[in-house]
């Protein structure tokens, strides 16, 4: 289909990182089921690393396949260098998203850094329990 | 490759094809010409209206040819409010699962001063007689509610929904882009007052279809300029493609009976199939449907992804998800009938090709099976449900 490029169909039918991570360190949801999107993201993260990445996703082509970039993107790089990661940079590295597609690489953006907020947050309880 | 979009639309048949060939390339002329390629050419426009007034039980002088079901629909509703507003009459009732071809014309007649009643289609996807007769005023101009549904194949009550309209005297228009050439049609015993079709849902050509208005409506001008078609819609006549909506016709309605039983078993074999898929559900009524439509809703899937997939095992379908709209609401019909959002994203419709097969049936289910597993292993709702933390659905 000419609906999306070749990169975002690639993504699409062979997922990067699905799936769950049990005693993940950070856990973001965004999205909901009434707009027809949802992103959960898992991560793993050492030393200020993403060690490990992990998503599932209720959603379109363009939503399983921004996914999947975005996760490639973030995985073994420093929780700071993720955090900027940006919808657009998520679109590009897709080759492009048809325009009433982009929120689903806004999803992908939002999903990533709700579960880094999440990690921020689990470890300041963490150093407070200490 | 399986064909499964029939209410898309279809490929033209063989026979249309050689009739649209024909006259484009040996009775070019333009039938309001004087010399004979032109009379030929108006003897193939009038021979294809009196086949396709023959084959609705309508007058020939009924039938006005259109670029097809969208504008047959806009120049019906706009006619009848015309002549509603001459009787000071501004009261319009429909269904709330019409094509936007029919909601959009409302909405804009609103903004004109129209009240317009939405009937509601209930879980069945049926418009109920008793409930246009509580709708019907004193003002009602105009009913306009589709013979079968486009989406969900339902086919409503429409002879009982035109004696309706008769009792009371209102104009009666049904959208029969979904039925016409697929289920019996008559003008007389429906008491249709005005009728919509268009030649692709059939086999024939796109771009062309028709208007049945009964003798004494007086219609309202889409397109002013030349007198053709009785100077109610300017434009020379597109005579290959009127007269290949002719023949398409004629061979759907020569077979229609064979062909709507044979389709309508694999219709049920389908259903019965993708019925065993854990928490769907089928969309209407199972029987008062057209043969060819089959429309689930799975939960916890989304419906374009289904697609995608599905393309990618050779099978052509649609769905009523947001994400094949381009908007974010899932489609009107699977609200109206009471699917909430979540569940309606994940709608599949299948519309049968009169050639499916009983493998090509059997393949259908194993791979919608198969997709749908695969998105609900790594679908964060599905694991929800099944995790107990929310209620299914379906």
């Amino acid at each position: 289909m000419a609906l999306y490029s070749e990169k975002v169909m690639d993504h699409f039918r062979n997922p990067r990182n699905v799936g769950v991570i049990e005693d993940a360190d950070g856990v973001g949801e965004v999205g909901n089921a009434k707009c027809g999107d949802i992103m959960k993201m898992y991560l793993k993260i050492e030393n200020d690393i993403i060690e490990d990445v992990k998503f599932e996703t209720f959603g379109c082509g363009s939503a399983i396949a921004s996914s999947s970039m975005a996760t490639e993107m973030i995985k073994g790089k420093p929780v700071a260098e993720a955090m900027k990661l940006t919808n657009k940079a998520v679109a590009e590295a897709l080759d492009g998203l048809p325009d009433y597609k982009m929120h689903c690489s806004v999803l992908a953006e939002e999903a990533i850094k709700s579960a880094l907020e999440d990690y921020e947050k689990k470890r300041a309880e963490k150093t407070d329990a200490q | 490759m399986i064909y499964a979009d029939n209410a898309a639309t279809t490929r033209i048949s063989d026979a249309a094809l050689n009739t649209f060939i024909t006259l484009s390339r040996d009775t070019y002329g333009n039938a309001s010409s004087l010399y004979t390629v032109g009379q030929r050419a108006k003897e193939a426009l009038e021979q294809a209206r009196a086949d396709i007034a023959s084959v609705i039980h309508a007058e020939p002088r009924e039938i006005l040819f259109t670029s097809g079901g969208s504008e047959a629909d806009n120049q019906a509703i706009r006619s009848a409010a015309v002549l509603g507003l001459s009787k000071g009459k501004k009261h319009i009732i429909s269904s709330a699962f019409e094509h936007h071809a029919v909601l959009h014309t409302l909405n804009k007649l609103e903004k004109e001063g129209f009240s317009v009643t939405l009937l509601p289609v209930h879980e069945d996807g049926l418009v109920r007689p008793e409930e246009l007769e509580d709708a019907i005023r004193e003002d009602t101009c105009l009913v306009t509610i589709m013979y079968a549904n486009n989406e969900i194949g339902t086919i409503q009550p429409i002879r009982e929904l035109g004696a309706v309209c008769r009792k009371h005297g209102v104009i009666f228009h049904t959208d029969a882009v979904q039925a016409i050439g697929h289920i019996p049609v008559d003008v007389e015993a429906d008491n249709i007052d005005m009728l919509s079709a268009s030649a692709h849902k059939f086999h024939g050509p796109k771009g062309v279809g028709f208007l049945y208005a009964k003798k004494g409506i007086r219609l309202t001008n889409l397109i002013e300029g030349g007198a053709q078609e009785r100077g109610k819609r300017a434009g020379t006549e597109n005579i290959p493609g009127i007269a290949a909506m002719a023949t398409a016709l004629k061979e759907a309605i020569a077979s229609l009976s064979e062909r709507a039983e044979y389709v309508a078993a694999r219709r049920d074999r389908l259903i019965a199939g993708l019925s065993a898929i854990p928490h769907s559900a089928l969309n209407g009524d199972a029987t008062k449907r057209l043969p060819s439509n089959v429309n689930f809703c799975f939960e916890g899937i989304e419906g374009e992804s289904l697609l995608l997939l599905l393309d990618d095992r050779g099978i052509m379908a649609s769905s009523g998800s947001a994400c094949t709209s381009g908007s974010l609401d899932p489609s009107h019909v699977l609200l109206a009938i009471g699917r909430v959002h979540d569940v309606a994203h994940g709608s599949l419709r299948l519309s049968l090709g009169d050639d499916i097969t009983d493998d090509e049936v059997d393949y259908i289910i194993k791979n919608v099976s198969e997709v749908v597993t695969y998105l609900r292993g790594f679908s964060p709702i599905w694991r929800d449900l099944t995790a107990g933390k929310k209620p299914f659905i379906l």
